[in-house]
């Protein structure tokens, strides 16, 4: 097979490549080009560029760099920023994989004439008793990142390779170390590429847009005090809001942006729904309604729901077994079978 | 390379064999450095003298306005930085310079002027910008775009530098002129020309900067105080010596050279565009005979890029930023080429050693992977 491997300069995707040319395939690395501002390796990530193309050299791979920032900016970081803007909570990773990732570079891979893209993630494709691809978790449930490879749908799949979703976290880095890449022991990247950990969100989001300071307020509308940006500030949130100590814990139970900002704390019960709408959303093979289970963050459990499909195209309710935490607007909800096995499919969830 | 269809000539071109041989002794034997004061060093001097007086006559300027520098961008920064930090005031220069010449520029505070859809630089606007700014110190214009292959007219140039402002003095960045024009017609013209080896068959990590008609720029390396006091660091003897005999022999056979690779030049973008829709960015009687800047709407030249390197193909589109990365042409973009044709844009550049073979293969492959581009959309 003739394999394009998306190559970050991180472990897995080091090992992805290796995997793959010990299993005797045509691989070729590339690396993706899409931050071109700060970042905290450097201007466009050079030291991980440098990281990706010596481990394809040590692995006697072409390496070749794709510069797709301006895709980047457009179907990431600006709806990044506007998001935040209307007191949504985006997660761009899963932007990024849905727009760059899987659809971006998975086309230019077929243009070329590659018959796959593999890529680093924790995930595994599997096939059910009729023979249709499935997205697995990955082994290592701990680093399973199918929530965030959720939107790679069945046709996708077919042409898409996850060279170490067996394996766990510390076989990845043994295999890395058996083949003396050096990125064996790099750390795993944390946090959003584009910013960087000296600037911050705050400073990212402040330099695009506005930031709005908000008055903070109970659920009986008693005023509490006051934060510097709501644009800040996202559902769920306990700390940080600038309230006396002491007393019952406070969450953010609402961000309201128009027309005035305001924040809305309230205790444990009121941050509690019984459904979520979702929008947006895809499907791996299907429409699914019914009995699920749900994921509302990367690592989180998958919780007891049901699917119920609505008027509206691409829009799900998700019913909760138990009340849930209120899901941040714009936070991935992803499907998984009742064996929490399979994705099912995902979409975002909606004010 | 076996196999290879070697397309990037104004990225790097091969060393001519004469040139590797006359630099293998200083490499080995005759390791001196030049400036001590015993008969080994002595001979070591001895070959770097000469190959100045070489250069020199290659570009009809005297031994003492060569200055070796490290490379090409070293000589245009030296031109730049440090003609500023000499005297002061604004440098001046084109949209369409390379970064070498630009960003030391725009770093200074200086001014990029247009250029029109071939390249050139608008002789007006240049002239408004002289006249409005009554300190500038310096202007540098190239005398062969390295994107497009674009050539100044630096008669043109050097008539307006002087008449609107008699105080500044004239680089030219000639890095991609030394194959395919005479630069004793550019000299004259001059106060300051920057060259790089590698680009005619010398090594690289050598560059030439011809500093004459009063001009001073402030060195930039300084220490021991080589060169003249002009550019301090050991003597890279054996690449001066070699720079000199690649330059001896491209200005020796440059009038043959010239007529070969043109035709090559009319063979492969007549290849090409008969068989696909493909837009000349600029006409060849503006260009230099080694360049052939082609534009593909509807590809992407990462990807074309990408299978023409399949089909062993070697070429090139814009510049590349520090990740391997492909930037957007700021050439292009000062030249107004619409982005869908600057988003194909495709630089194949010819030099001593293509074939018509070569052409023939390469075109071959452009046309099939444009075809195919074209097909999977």
């Amino acid at each position: 097979m003739r394999v394009l491997v998306g190559m970050s300069g991180g472990v897995d995707s080091s090992v992805a490549a290796a995997l793959l040319a010990e299993e005797g395939h045509e691989v070729v690395g590339v690396t993706m080009r899409l931050w071109g501002g700060d970042s905290d390796t450097g201007c466009c990530s050079v030291a991980d560029v440098d990281d990706a193309r010596r481990v394809a050299q040590q692995l006697g791979l072409d390496h070749v760099v794709f510069n797709f920032s301006d895709d980047f900016d457009e179907r990431v970081v600006s709806p990044y920023v506007e998001a935040h803007s209307r007191g949504v909570t985006p997660n761009p990773c899963i932007e990024c994989n849905r727009h760059l990732k899987f659809d971006r570079l998975s086309e230019r891979a077929r243009v070329l004439g590659f018959d796959a893209v593999a890529t680093g993630h924790h995930a595994r494709l599997e096939r059910d008793s009729a023979g249709r691809p499935r997205l697995a978790r990955g082994a290592d449930r701990d680093k399973d990142q199918s929530y965030v490879v959720h939107m790679v749908d069945a046709e996708e799949l077919e042409r898409t390779v996850f060279p170490i979703g067996h394996l766990s976290k510390a076989e990845v880095r043994d295999h890395a170390r058996r083949l003396g890449l050096r990125t064996a022991d790099k750390p795993d990247s944390q946090d959003v590429c584009f910013i960087t950990s000296t600037g911050g969100r705050e400073r990212f989001l402040g330099d695009r847009i506005p930031l709005r300071s908000a008055p903070v307020i109970d659920t009986e509308g008693r005023h509490l005090g006051e934060v510097p940006s709501v644009e800040m500030v996202t559902i769920g949130q306990r700390r940080g809001l600038g309230l006396p100590g002491g007393g019952p814990l406070r969450y953010v139970v609402d961000v309201v942006a128009e027309p005035e900002p305001v924040v809305v704390v309230g205790d444990g019960a009121d941050l509690l729904r019984r459904s979520v709408d979702v929008e947006s959303v895809t499907w791996v093979d299907g429409t699914v309604e019914g009995r699920v289970r749900a994921q509302v963050s990367a690592h989180g459990p998958a919780q007891p729901a049901r699917s119920v499909v609505t008027d509206e195209p691409g829009v799900i309710r998700i019913e909760w077994e138990e009340p849930q935490r209120r899901v941040a607007p714009g936070q991935s909800v992803v499907l998984y079978d009742l064996d929490d096995r399979w994705v099912l499919g995902g979409g975002v969830a909606r004010r | 390379m076996d196999g290879l269809l070697y397309l990037d000539h104004a990225a790097s071109t091969p060393m001519r064999p004469a040139a590797v041989q006359a630099m293998t002794p200083f490499l080995t034997d005759c390791f001196a450095n030049p400036s001590g004061s015993h008969r080994f060093a002595r001979t070591a001097r001895r070959a770097v003298d000469e190959a100045r007086e070489q250069v020199a006559v290659s570009l009809g300027v005297l031994p003492g306005e060569v200055v070796f520098t490290g490379c090409g961008t070293e000589s245009d920064n030296q031109a730049v930085t440090g003609s500023v930090a000499h005297r002061g005031g604004v440098a001046v220069t084109s949209a369409v310079e390379h970064h070498a010449v630009l960003d030391p520029v725009l770093a200074s505070g200086g001014v990029a002027v247009a250029v029109d859809e071939t390249g050139h630089i608008d002789l007006d606007e240049l002239t408004r910008v002289l006249r409005s700014n009554d300190t500038v110190s310096v202007v540098s214009i190239m005398t062969v775009n390295n994107e497009v292959g674009t050539v100044t007219d630096m008669a043109a140039v050097s008539k307006v530098v002087r008449r609107e402002a008699p105080g500044a003095w004239l680089h030219t960045d000639a890095v991609q002129a030394a194959c395919w024009i005479d630069l004793r017609e550019v000299t004259p013209l001059v106060d300051m020309l920057s060259l790089s080896a590698h680009k005619f068959g010398g090594p690289k990590g050598v560059g030439v900067l011809v500093v004459r008609g009063g001009a001073a720029p402030a060195p930039i390396i300084r220490g021991g105080g080589q060169e003249r006091e002009r550019r301090s660091g050991t003597s890279n003897v054996a690449g001066i010596v070699a720079t000199a005999v690649a330059l001896a022999e491209t200005d020796a056979e440059r009038d043959v050279e010239v007529e070969r690779v043109s035709a090559l030049r009319t063979r492969l973008v007549e290849s090409i565009s008969s068989s696909v829709d493909v837009h000349e960015t600029v006409p060849s009687s503006a260009s230099v005979p080694g360049v052939a800047h082609l534009c593909f709407e509807g590809i992407e030249n990462e990807a074309l890029l990408f299978l023409l390197d399949t089909e062993g193909v070697c070429a090139s589109a814009a510049s590349a930023c520090a990740s391997g990365a492909m930037e957007p042409s700021h050439v292009l973009a000062a030249m107004g080429l619409p982005r869908k044709l600057a988003g194909g844009a495709l630089r194949l550049s010819l030099g001593h050693t293509t074939t018509a073979e070569e052409i023939d293969a390469a075109a071959q492959a452009v046309v099939s992977s444009v075809e195919r581009l074209r097909g999977a959309r």
